[in-house]
């Protein structure tokens, strides 16, 4: 219900018997979605990311489509072969096709990549409505908390955290693993979400609406959800937006040093792990992978980008 | 149109005003200090009863209107006395989730700027169709419905073409119209309507004005109506309270004060409205800035700019001293200012 567009439809859905609201002469009205669609609508870069973001999300549902190949099939006498025509982008270490790898690769990627953001945003986005809303000491607590979060380096954080849950060696099941890397992703990122959140709905706060909601008898919840979070959320959809390319090469990150996904899953950070030491003799094998993953975080930044173009008034 | 609130908070029995603000102290504690904004301020309104409070900024009209809506930022804000009585009930002493039942059905509020204070990602339709799903538990078809009624109820030229437009697809004036819609919705007793004119043009002003009064005496509601310009209270009100420094300086039927005003405060306003047969001549103007509330001046807070000073202003507090029946004023020498009559 907190989509504007939903409401937008409520009016303009259901039923009506006499079939008298006719908005002809006036035209559709505008909303700031509307208006928000019409200028992404007329920018290139919104297409191009729009167009990669699908040939993505299709490779994560159905990367049988890409390729009839088995991304497991492991045939060592091809170990490090270059692409030929019988392998478009060659063989890896252990004999697999890299090309099959790489598509099956995204899933891993995209999951952790948008699962982590929303927890991201469900974290730091409900939180900051709270400090916002009720500010005060639960405000100097959240806010305190969320400062010791971003005090602790990413990376670091991740090594500590991640390394002691599921140290290097271990080999923990898919699930679970990705469940983990998902989780510390979210728990270092969410308190930037937090703030962005939180001035939002302060912003938002002090507008008369808010005032007048309650001079006619809104109570806290619907405040907060049908004034303070529809108002709010042009920042935290940017910032969302990017996140998921940021993410993907944290992921990425952690897979590299190896405390994060790792086989049997396929993704591209471990593909790019698994081949660092291999670049000058075999250079493809560690370069494909790297290549979607760029591709990868360029799309959900551009994306983002042309989101935070189109809301942003100020930058118009 | 709609049913009013099935049962009144404190009962229909009770004999006095429908609303009464009896003492009323606020004040704001700043990091200059303690800024006292309204300091003991009564007054009462009833059923198809106007009161106009009129007063320049930082007189304490709004801080009262905020304090008896209960949408006043605490902290900083502190009511330090009084007492706020709906139909009896001392609204201050009420837990909060009574209050809010108030707040739409019993007592209602338009604010001053119509744009800010619509929400401006839902369509106005939509807005004012929350007040009876909400409230009421209509429908949305049923909702929607009533609040095409509503905008054309309040003069909005094509309602049912434009309930699905947003707030800013709207002319200043016709945002406060839907304002005006939301606010009396739920059939409100009381309307307090803070400064609704004072961001519109001079012809707007008047329809709205016009809208208002013709809303109240349909609905036999109380309308109190916030303002600085006494111009436009004159045809709406029944009686006046202005406002001085966080005090009622004088009350009185709106016709006895602008024939002769009982408070030198109050006559300085009359006088500084330019008038036809006054034109080419200097206009009026009261001397000096309104007290700063952090620092209000000892005695009788207009004594600085006051015309009628004597030794005593600067000493003594005056209180609110009865004229007749309906009047008052708190000044020492308003016998003095009376017979001076305006201008």
């Amino acid at each position: 219900m907190s989509d504007p567009t939903v409401a937008q439809d409520l009016i303009h859905g259901g039923d009506e018997p006499t079939g008298a609201v006719t908005v002809t002469s006036t035209g559709r009205p505008r909303s700031l979605w509307r208006d928000t669609w019409d200028i992404l609508r007329h920018r290139k870069i919104f297409w191009v990311s729009l167009v990669m973001l699908i040939a993505f999300l299709l490779m994560a549902a159905f990367p049988s489509l890409f390729t009839h190949k088995d991304p497991n099939y492991a045939t060592l006498a091809h170990s490090m072969e270059p692409p030929s025509s019988d392998a478009l982008f060659g063989y890896d270490l252990q004999g697999r096709d890299v090309f099959a790898r790489t598509i099956y690769g995204a899933r891993a990627s995209i999951i952790v990549g948008v699962a982590a953001t929303l927890l991201t945003v469900l974290l730091g986005g409900i939180t900051g409505v709270l400090a916002a809303f009720y500010a005060r000491w639960l405000d100097a607590i959240i806010s305190r908390v969320g400062e010791i979060f971003l005090g602790v380096p990413y990376v670091l954080g991740g090594i500590i955290i991640l390394g002691t849950i599921a140290p290097a060696q271990t080999s923990p099941n898919e699930f679970t693993i990705m469940a983990v890397v998902i989780l510390v992703l979210a728990i270092l990122g969410w308190p930037i979400l937090m703030r962005i959140a939180r001035s939002a709905v302060i912003q938002a706060k002090h507008q008369d609406y808010v005032q007048a909601a309650r001079a006619l008898g809104a109570g806290p919840f619907r405040i907060i959800f049908k004034h303070l979070l529809p108002n709010s959320l042009a920042p935290i959809l940017v910032y969302s937006t990017i996140t998921i390319g940021s993410y993907i090469g944290a992921e990425a990150t952690f897979s590299l040093l190896g405390i994060g996904l790792r086989p049997p899953v396929i993704s591209w950070g471990i593909a790019i792990a698994d081949h660092t030491r291999y670049i000058r003799t075999g250079a493809h094998a560690m370069f494909f992978p790297a290549a979607f993953l760029s591709l990868c975080v360029l799309t959900f930044v551009m994306l983002g980008e042309a989101v935070r173009d189109a809301l942003d008034p100020k930058l118009r | 149109m709609v049913e009013v609130l099935s049962e009144p908070v404190g009962g229909g029995s009770y004999e006095g005003s429908l609303l009464e603000v009896d003492d009323l102290h606020v004040e704001f504690r700043t990091r200059a200090g303690v800024a006292k904004a309204v300091n003991g301020v009564t007054y009462s309104v009833g059923a198809g009863e106007t009161l106009a409070v009129l007063g320049e900024s930082g007189s304490g009209k709004s801080v009262t209107a905020q304090t008896i809506m209960g949408i006043l930022d605490m902290p900083p804000g502190k009511i330090t006395g009084g007492e706020i009585r709906f139909r009896g009930v001392d609204l201050l002493k009420l837990p909060e989730d009574q209050r809010r039942k108030i707040r739409g059905e019993g007592i209602s509020m338009v604010f001053q700027d119509a744009l800010s204070a619509l929400n401006p990602v839902f369509p106005v339709g939509w807005q004012i169709a929350e007040m009876f799903r909400v409230h009421r538990g209509a429908s949305r078809s049923d909702a929607k419905k009533k609040a095409i009624e509503l905008m054309d109820r309040v003069r909005i030229p094509a309602a049912k073409d434009r309930v699905n437009d947003f707030p800013h697809q709207f002319s200043g004036g016709m945002r406060q119209r839907i304002m005006i819609a939301m606010a009396i919705a739920l059939d409100p007793e009381i309307l307090i309507a803070d400064e609704p004119t004072t961001a519109l043009d001079v012809t707007v002003q008047a329809q709205i004005m016009g809208l208002l009064a013709d809303l109240q005496r349909e609905r036999n509601m109380g309308l109190i109506l916030i303002t600085h310009d006494l111009g436009v209270v004159a045809d709406v009100a029944d009686k006046i309270a202005v406002m001085y420094g966080g005090r009622i300086v004088e009350n009185a039927p709106v016709h006895d004060l602008y024939r002769s005003p009982a408070h030198p405060y109050s006559k300085g306003l009359l006088e500084s409205i330019p008038r036809v047969d006054m034109k080419g001549q200097e206009l009026y103007a009261i001397k000096g800035l309104p007290p700063n509330l952090l620092e209000m001046p000892s005695g009788c807070a207009f004594h600085p700019r006051c015309p009628y000073r004597r030794d005593n202003c600067v000493t003594d507090v005056p209180p609110l001293y009865p004229i007749s029946g309906t009047r008052g004023s708190a000044c020492h020498y308003w016998r003095e200012v009376l017979d001076d009559g305006s201008r």
